[in-house]
C-alpha cells in the first residue's frame, strides 16, 4: 500500500470520526444511533494506520490489492448503517402511527366529555 | 335466554378518506338499521368535509391528525372498540357500497359462536357482483394462496365488510396490518388461531369515491399481496388467550 493511500486513509477517518463527535457534542446525533458510526471510523483507523493488520486481513479476505479491502470494509459497515436506519425508520413509523391514533381518540373522548357536562369548548 | 343479551354492544367502524358525498348516508343507513348500533366514523385525514358530515348525522367521529391509510384507521376503530368494552366490531365502508341492513348476516355466527371473525363476501352464494375480469382474476389468485395459507378457503379476501368478537379485537388493536390490510389480515388471523367464516351478502355499486384498486393495477396488486401475505406467514405474535 502506498504512503499517500495511507495517508488519505487515516485522514478521512479520523475526519469522519471527528464530525460523528461534533454532531453528538452538538446533541444532533443520539449516542445510540453513533454506536455504528464510531465502530466503523474506529475499525477504519486501526486498518489505515496498521498496514500490517491490512495486508493480514486482505490476504484472508482473498483481496490482492490491500487498500481495496479497506473499500470491503467500508462498503459492509455502509450496508449496515443502512439496515440500521430502516429498521430506527419502521419502529418510529409504527410510534408514529399509535400516537396519531391515540390523538384521535383522546380527541373525541375529550369532546364527548364535554358535551355530556355541558361545558362550552 | 342469556344467550341473546350477549353482544349487545356493538360498534360499527366507518373508515372514510375524502367520502363526503357519501358518509352521511351510510351514517343514516346504519343509525336506522334498527340494529342498536354506535357508530363510530375515523377520518382518516380528510380534507373535504367527511368528519363534520358524518358528526351531523349522529356518528361519533374520530379525526386522525394526518392519513394513515385503511390499515391505521380500522385499527383506530378496534382500539377504541376494546377501551370502551364492546362486545362486537363491524367494520364497513365509508362509501357506501356496503348495505347495513346486511349486518345480521355477519353477526349470526358470532352469536352462534362459530367464528372469531366473520367476512361479508360478495362472491359466495348465489348473490351476483360485477368484478373486472382482471381483478376478479387477481382475487381468484389470492384466494387460493390464502387458503393454502390458512387451510381454509375465503371467496371474499379483500372484502372491507367484516365483524369481530372481543377476542379477535383484542389481537387486532395489537397487531392490524397496515400494508394490504384486508387479505393481510386473513392470514394473520387464520394462521394465530383464530375461526374465520364467510357471509353472503349482497353490495351496492359505489355510491361515490373509486377502488383502491383500479383494473390496470390489478396484477401489480396481486403479486405485492401475495408477497406480504407469505411474509406473514413467518411473522410471529404473542400468543393470545
Amino acid at each position: 500500500m502506498s504512503f499517500r493511500i495511507q495517508i488519505f486513509a487515516v485522514c478521512g477517518s479520523l475526519l469522519i470520526s471527528a464530525f460523528i463527535f461534533e454532531l453528538i457534542r452538538k446533541r444532533k446525533m443520539l449516542e445510540k444511533y453513533s454506536l455504528l458510526w464510531f465502530c466503523a471510523a474506529v475499525v477504519l483507523i486501526v486498518l489505515s494506520v496498521w498496514r500490517d493488520l491490512l495486508e493480514k486481513t486482505a490476504a484472508l479476505l482473498g483481496v490482492f490489492y490491500a487498500p481495496s479491502a479497506l473499500f470491503i470494509i467500508a462498503a459492509f459497515f455502509a450496508m449496515m448503517m443502512f439496515l440500521h436506519l430502516s429498521v430506527v425508520v419502521s419502529r418510529l413509523t409504527e410510534q408514529n402511527k399509535n400516537l396519531a391514533q391515540e390523538v384521535g381518540i383522546l380527541q373525541e373522548e375529550l369532546r364527548h366529555l364535554r358535551q355530556n357536562s355541558g361545558t362550552r369548548e | 335466554m342469556e344467550f341473546m343479551d350477549e353482544l349487545r354492544k356493538r360498534l360499527v367502524i366507518v373508515p372514510a378518506f375524502n367520502e363526503e358525498k357519501s358518509i352521511g348516508q351510510v351514517v343514516d343507513d346504519i343509525l336506522g338499521s334498527g340494529l342498536e348500533l354506535d357508530v363510530v366514523v375515523i377520518d382518516d385525514g380528510s380534507q373535504d368535509r367527511s368528519g363534520e358530515i358524518a358528526r351531523a348525522h349522529g356518528a361519533r367521529v374520530i379525526k386522525l391528525p394526518f392519513n394513515l391509510g385503511i390499515g391505521g384507521a380500522v385499527q383506530t376503530g378496534l382500539k377504541f372498540a376494546l377501551r370502551h368494552g364492546y362486545d362486537v366490531a363491524i367494520q364497513i365502508d365509508g362509501d357506501g357500497q356496503h348495505v347495513p341492513s346486511e349486518i345480521p348476516h355477519l353477526l349470526a355466527p358470532l352469536k352462534g359462536r362459530e367464528a372469531d371473525v366473520v367476512i361479508g363476501s360478495r362472491y359466495l352464494g348465489a348473490r351476483h357482483y360485477r368484478t373486472p375480469f382482471m381483478r376478479r382474476l387477481g382475487m381468484i389468485v389470492i384466494s387460493a394462496v390464502n387458503s393454502i395459507l390458512i387451510g381454509q378457503r375465503i371467496t371474499d379476501n379483500t372484502s372491507g365488510f367484516r365483524a369481530f368478537n372481543r377476542r379477535a379485537i383484542e389481537f387486532l388493536s395489537n397487531h392490524y396490518p397496515v400494508d394490504y390490510p384486508e387479505p393481510e389480515a386473513v392470514v394473520i388471523l387464520g394462521r394465530n388461531g383464530f375461526r374465520l367464516k364467510e357471509s353472503a351478502v349482497k353490495m351496492r355499486q359505489r355510491l361515490a369515491g373509486e377502488s383502491s384498486i383500479n383494473s390496470l393495477g390489478a396484477v401489480y396488486y396481486m403479486v405485492k399481496v401475495l408477497l406480504a401475505v407469505v411474509v406473514d406467514v413467518f411473522k410471529t405474535y404473542p400468543k393470545v388467550g
